[in-house]
């Protein structure tokens, strides 16, 4: 019995050696910051454009902030975490990281002094990152402005406030390596996966994640969730009314809007914003990608969406329907309320981009769940500072629980042709209370002002 | 037929309850306050104050807000007794046209009744939805802060002009 | 504000006529009536120095009139702006007439009732109306006075004004109310009237209180918007969706059908309908919008290349100015070209105007800049004699220049002929504000100077493409309903005219001093895009492209561009507002942390209105390409200030606007529609981009000509920006505005 106890202690000890020297990682010298000339000037030029497929500027700047200086509060499930100051700042950036510990951070997800990055980093898909072109992004990186800039300490409870946890995390979850071809497709597709799957990280938000916020392996894609944003499918479960095609992914991921899908907002419109930056032929290849993944509509889904066109060239900028029901059916309150609040931007003739968009086309209304139909009613699309952007009101003030609900009902039956949420005034509560927490930003370009991390209202 | 209570008074009023608060307080109150901008909820020209919170009455259907607390800028005080903000505002000389600074008061009233300790950053981040074509942001700021520090019981401060009484 | 009640009876004369007043008129030049017109540049001119000229500006009186009762009343043919003029010009009437201002009553302009000043604009009321008024008010002090003396039996010497009486030695006393009791005056004004010195000001340059501000903070009366006079309905215009477009198909028995709708107009491709609640006439405009159908054509120019469009549009090209030789020989020359987009007004409360036919007399209470030009092209309009036509002006949100006041105004005169005796309050959308109103004119300019051994400029020249600045009323073609309306009035031909005012051209001659030199204006006659004056006029670029190239030559000199400036003016007043701002700034030449700038610029408004210089310090994210403005530092000259809170209110406003033309903005269009119909598509500041700090210091000049101030900082503001861009990142933007993505692509990575 004795023995079998020094067994066991002995297979503990050694497993967590074991662990330990997983865990472990060596830091890496500190250099002297590199110069802006021992940079090739067209490498920075072809970072920039990575650091753009990146979204690097969206976690890394803070509203009103200077670019890449961190400080960004990221809500996650399990705490909030505050992106990192990535300018070649020598004491509080990454100005004495040599290239080296950048590769690594991208590769691994650690820090230059060894310890393990968490993942709201996405090295999950960074580490598929080719070499040259973290030696790119390298160059671009600290070729930036120095900032000198902390950020504040990320607020997690124990144990996750314990950096070597996430050694474990890796363990189950992280499978290290750059990209590998699939000889079975043709080159633009590989280049769409490479971008979409690595440096892009798209699955960060579209794909859901587990319980311990690794990313689901079996529903790639298949939607999930970003900064209280629904990320929607981005297969053949996508909700978009239209259904998405190679040219309409294209337009839309070009100039952020898209006449059959509206305007790109919450968190991805900085997405669409940063990708100004790409060559059409990059773009091209990531709407190959993502359209061969959302393969093509059912024969349903393509005569739904043909309906639609059919309704929407009649409709055009029609006669609005007086309101006058205050009391009846929920979908019938939920009419009045939209034809007293909604109708005069959403009824079709506006302009677009930024004209609201005619429900017909909105898969806000058609996706399996209201979250961000609820955000966008309650907290609106904040104008962006001094560039275009849609601009719409919340109205959390004036809507009730119920009344948004009931609304929420109304544009699902009236437009989607679907049952209304069941959940809509749950997750409208818990969201105005801050229960569930949002992120609102503009819905333009990469600024996120007003920084209204949780809905505080 | 809509009932509403306004700075504290009620009222019926026979308008199609989808009619938009705005039009309800200008015409039908006869309450000038609030502002006709936009329509869009884009400039803020239109800003009430519903239970407390600052909200776009362009955009507000009269019906939604049945039985709530509605206060314009005629709710902050008369001219022979300006409140606070109104004080604030004619001590700063914060208007040029004064087009939107109804609007800019409201928004800044409902900051101040949420969060009476508001620093100047608050202020400027409450007034981001506000639109002012004259540029009279510098004043328009600095009269919030008097406004804060007027609720708060703080008297001293800039004094204001001597006064013409004379009307525009 | 001037009382929505109509007068239609009272004529000027008559109302003047009443018993017991003291009145006294006298002449405003007679170029004063036709728009942005000064007086000469020393300031002089609103006293008239020849009665012959008298003779040649019939009904151009400017009025006061005291009453038995000894109440006060000035009339005031300019209008309040948001300026603040409906005080500072009551402190103008007090200080001559030794009251204080609250006594006295303003009556702004209105065609039955006040002068014809023209139009409120150029930075001109003080200068024009106020020096005026000066004058005017001095004389009557000067009647009173000797009334007194044979009243009192005590010499002129021997009396005084004080408090709204004359008074003498041994208590001697007599109310003005008294003195004009039995008298009815009606006297010329003089030539030589004798002003009070400035050390005995009581009103002049003192803090008052703006009068309109209590009623604009507390829900008082105080716009067009507000009126509602017993009757009232409600208008809403449908506009076509282009400049051009016909109406092919407009079928209206819905919308006539409409709950509330009163009448339904149109007249060739003006539409409109009335209502008898607002949200009803919104709710058919919107239907009849969805009804009309019409034909358009595509007759834009080519957005993203307006430097071709202008330079093949030229139709004329005059010399602004020609001194010096051609060329002359230096140790080099440099060049450079610069552009603006066209941008807007963009009134935060879009066009207004309430209109009642009464007995075939048409009135209109309007927010336009010019009564009495609106009332001859209403008129027009209408085929009816002027007289048959009553402009009112009515305050509306701040204008800038020629917005869509004037249009709003004809819509109104037009729609209230269908439903008589009723007035009808026309309110535009802000798509119809944005879309309609006439921009600030798209420009291109390219300079060229040579510079000596020690990188003095010897040569300048300068040359600008822009269409007119001016298309005002005056005919029935300026207006959109004229335009649609089925006589279709042709807008009226645009003209060059070079005066020393200016227009495209305003400020296109550098005040620096320089022998030798050539500034043209290649002029074109065609305008595509609907454009007009716009606070500034040709100034705004033509200021943001000398003080640009004035930077790049004091580079190209290795000088400081502070003491690069000074070292080509003599004029002291310019000299001093440079060292005033440079000094209250802290100007140095140390450096500032990577990404962070400074920059300066200085122009004389029209070279002969206010002097104004402003430094600034600008912060350049490269990465994200937004241009953040920390701090301005501005010092101002418009000679004696009168009410020096207004000057710095004008100022900071004139400073935070061009700051935001220069950032963002920019009237974007296709070949056919214009494409900025709201905030969304035409974004201007916010508070979050609002620099920590301005500061305005007003160098006072008492006793000197007035200056006219609100439009000054435009132009200089946009010029210290670019040098700020400049300074901070070694770079010039050359092109209006400064996008972030132009900053990105200028910059690079
Ligand atoms: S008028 Fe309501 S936001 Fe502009
Ligand atoms: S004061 Fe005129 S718009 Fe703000």
């Amino acid at each position: 019995m004795k023995r079998f106890w020094i067994s066991v202690l002995i297979l503990v000890v050694v497993c967590l050696a074991g662990f330990a020297a997983y865990a472990w990682k060596p830091a890496i010298d500190p250099i002297e910051p590199p110069q802006r000339a021992a940079f090739d000037k067209l490498l920075i030029e072809k970072g920039a454009v990575l650091a753009s497929v990146g979204n690097c500027t969206a976690c890394h700047t803070k509203p009103g902030g200077k670019s890449f200086a961190g400080g960004l509060a990221v809500p996650t499930p399990f705490g909030t975490i505050y992106s990192t100051n990535i300018t070649p700042d020598p004491k509080t950036g990454i100005g004495r990281w040599s290239e080296a510990a950048f590769s690594r951070a991208m590769r691994e997800g650690v820090e230059r002094d060894g310890d393990h990055l968490y993942p709201a980093f996405p090295f999950d898909h960074f580490t598929l990152v080719s070499d040259e072109d973290n030696k790119a992004l390298y160059a671009y990186l600290m070729t930036r402005h120095a900032v000198e800039s902390r950020p504040p300490a990320n607020e997690l409870p124990f144990p996750l406030n314990l950096r070597f946890v996430l050694a474990g995390w890796k363990l189950l979850f992280f499978d290290k390596g750059a990209y590998r071809e699939d000889a079975a497709q043709s080159a633009e597709w590989n280049r769409g996966a490479y971008l979409v799957e690595g440096l892009g990280h798209c699955g960060a938000c579209h794909t859901p994640r587990n319980a311990l916020g690794a990313e689901r392996k079996g529903a790639h894609l298949a939607g999930g969730e970003a900064e209280g944003w629904d990320a929607f499918a981005l297969d053949a479960s996508s909700s978009a009314p239209i259904p998405w095609t190679h040219d309409s992914l294209f337009d839309y991921l070009r100039q952020g809007w898209h006449a059959d899908h509206g305007v790109a907002n919450g968190p991805m419109a900085e997405v669409t914003g940063n990708l100004g930056r790409l060559s059409d032929s990059d773009i091209s290849a990531i709407a190959t990608y993502l359209s061969s993944r959302m393969g093509e509509p059912t024969p349903e889904r393509a005569a739904a969406a043909e309906d639609i066109r059919k309704k929407l060239s009649i409709d055009q900028g029609g006669t609005p329907i007086p309101a006058s029901a205050t009391t009846g059916s929920p979908t019938s309150r939920g009419g009045a309320i939209f034809q007293a609040a909604c109708a005069t931007c959403h009824d079709g003739s506006r302009p677009q981009p930024f004209g609201g968009i005619d429900f017909h086309l909105s898969s806000t209304i058609a996706t399996r769940d209201p979250q961000n139909a609820i955000n966008v009613v309650l907290f609106g699309l904040p104008a962006a500072s001094g560039r275009e952007s849609p601009i719409m009101p919340g109205f959390a003030a004036t809507l009730t629980d119920d009344q948004v609900a009931d609304l929420l009902g109304y544009l699902r039956e009236a437009y989607a042709q679907k049952p209304a949420w069941a959940d809509a005034k749950a997750k409208t509560a818990d969201t105005r209370s801050g229960k569930y927490r949002v992120s609102v930003q503009p819905s333009d370009g990469i600024e996120r002002s007003p920084d209204n991390v949780g809905a505080k209202d | 037929m809509v009932k509403l209570n306004v700075n504290g008074t009620s009222y019926d009023v026979d308008v199609d309850p989808a009619t938009p608060l705005l039009y309800v307080l200008r015409n039908d109150l006869k309450l000038n306050g609030a502002k006709f901008g936009c329509g869009l909820g884009q400039c803020g020209a239109c800003t009430v104050m519903v239970d407390g919170k600052a909200v776009f009455s362009c955009l507000t259907p009269a019906m939604l807000v049945e039985g709530r607390e509605i206060k314009t800028v005629e709710g902050l005080g008369t001219i022979d007794d300006p409140g606070p903000m109104q004080k604030a505002f004619i001590e700063q000389q914060a208007a040029q046209c004064g087009y939107c600074i109804a609007g800019m008061m409201m928004r800044a009233q409902a900051l101040l009744e949420a969060k009476p300790d508001a620093a100047d950053a608050d202020i400027r981040q409450a007034l981001e939805p506000n639109l002012c074509r004259c540029g009279t942001h510098m004043r328009i700021l600095r009269a919030v802060a008097r406004a804060r520090d007027l609720m708060q019981g703080k008297s001293a401060g800039n004094m204001a002009p001597s006064a013409a009484t004379g009307r525009g | 504000m001037n009382a929505p009640n109509p007068l239609p009876d009272v004529t000027r004369r008559g109302f003047l006529a009443g018993a017991g007043a003291l009145v006294v008129s006298f002449a405003i030049p007679a170029e004063a009536q036709e728009g942005e017109v000064p007086t000469a540049p020393g300031g002089q001119a609103a006293k008239p120095k020849r009665p012959g000229s008298l003779a040649d500006m019939p009904s151009l009186d400017a009025w006061i009139r005291i009453d038995a009762d000894g109440s006060i009343t000035v009339f005031t043919g300019k209008a309040e702006l948001g300026q603040g003029t409906k005080t500072s010009l009551r402190q103008i009437a007090a200080e001559e007439l030794e009251v204080e201002p609250a006594a006295i009553k303003l009556v702004t302009a209105d065609t039955a009732l006040t002068p014809n000043e023209g139009y409120t604009a150029g930075s001109q009321t003080i200068q024009n109306s106020g020096t005026a008024i000066r004058y005017a008010s001095a004389q009557v002090r000067q009647i009173l006075i000797a009334k007194a003396s044979e009243k009192l039996g005590a010499p002129v010497e021997a009396l005084k004004a004080q408090a709204g009486a004359i008074v003498g030695p041994n208590s001697a006393k007599a109310s003005y109310g008294e003195l004009v009791s039995a008298d009815f005056l009606h006297v010329d004004a003089a030539a030589d009237t004798k002003l009070k010195p400035p050390a005995a000001y009581h009103a002049i340059g003192k803090p008052f209180a703006r009068v309109d501000i209590p009623a604009k903070v507390t829900g008082g009366e105080a716009y067009v918007q507000d009126m509602r006079p017993p009757g009232m309905v409600h208008a809403r215009v449908v506009r076509p969706p282009s400049y051009n477009a016909r109406l092919t198909d407009f079928a209206d028995a819905a919308v006539k059908a409409m709950p509330g709708v009163i009448a339904v107009v149109r007249e060739g491709d003006f539409l409109a309908v009335v209502a008898e609640q607002e949200f009803q006439a919104v709710r058919a405009m919107r239907a009849m919008a969805g009804v009309a159908k019409w034909q358009e054509q595509p007759a834009l120019p080519d957005q993203y290349d307006l430097p071709a469009f202008l330079e093949k549009s030229v139709s004329e090209v005059g010399a602004v100015t020609s001194v010096g030789a051609d060329s002359v020989p230096g140790a080099r020359t440099l060049e450079a070209q610069f552009t603006r987009a066209y941008q807007m007004h963009g009134s935060i409360g879009p066009s207004s105007a309430v209109a009642m036919v009464d007995n075939g007399l048409t009135t209109v209470w309007t927010h336009t800049q010019g009564v009495y030009p609106d009332r001859k092209a209403i008129a027009q309009m209408l085929g009816v004699p002027e007289e048959k036509v009553r402009c009112i002006h009515t305050e509306g949100s701040g204008c800038y220049g020629h917005n869509g006041a004037d249009d709003a105004a004809a819509d109104a005169a037009l729609i209230a002929q269908k439903v008589p005796g009723k007035p009808v309050r026309v309110q535009w959308m802000r798509d119809q504000e944005h879309l309609w109103e006439p921009y600030g004119p798209a420009m291109l300019t390219r300079a060229s100077a040579t510079l000596d051994q020690n990188g003095n400029i010897v040569s300048w020249h300068y040359d600008l493409w822009s269409n007119s600045h001016g298309t005002r009323p005056g005919s029935a073609g300026s207006l959109i309903a004229g335009r649609l309306m089925d006589r279709h009035f042709p807008p009226d031909p645009a003209k060059l005219q070079i005066s020393p005012l200016g227009n495209g051209d305003r400020n296109a001659i550098p005040l620096y001093d320089v022998p030798n030199q050539r500034v043209n204006w290649h002029f074109i006659a065609d305008m595509p895009v609907r454009v007009s004056s716009l606070r500034g006029l040709g100034a705004y670029c033509n200021v943001f492209s000398i003080e640009s190239f004035m930077d790049e030559l004091a580079l190209a000199a290795n000088a400081d561009p502070v003491e690069y400036r000074l070292r080509h003016l003599k004029d002291p007043r310019a000299r001093k507002v440079i060292e005033v701002a440079a000094e209250k700034f802290g100007w140095s030449k140390d450096a500032l942390p990577a990404g962070q700038g400074r920059g300066f610029a200085f122009a004389k408004y029209k070279n002969h209105a206010a002097y104004l210089a402003v430094a600034l310090e600008a912060d350049v994210d490269s990465d994200s390409g937004a241009i953040k403005v920390s701090r301005a530092v501005a010092a101002v000259d418009c000679g004696e200030a009168v009410a020096p809170d207004s000057i710095v209110n004008q100022t900071e406003g004139g400073i935070l606007q061009s700051m935001s033309w220069t950032l963002y903005e920019a009237v974007h269009f296709d070949r056919t529609r214009i494409l900025s119909p709201d905030w969304s598509t035409y974004p201007i500041l916010r508070f979050s981009a609002v620099p920590d700090s301005i500061e305005v210091q007003v160098v006072d000049n008492p006793g000197t000509p007035y200056l006219g101030v609100a439009e000054a900082a435009q132009g200089p503001t946009a010029g210290a920006i670019a040098n700020a861009f400049r300074n901070a990142t070694g770079m010039r933007i050359y092109d209006l505005p400064y996008t972030r993505e132009r900053v990105k692509g200028v910059l690079g990575v």
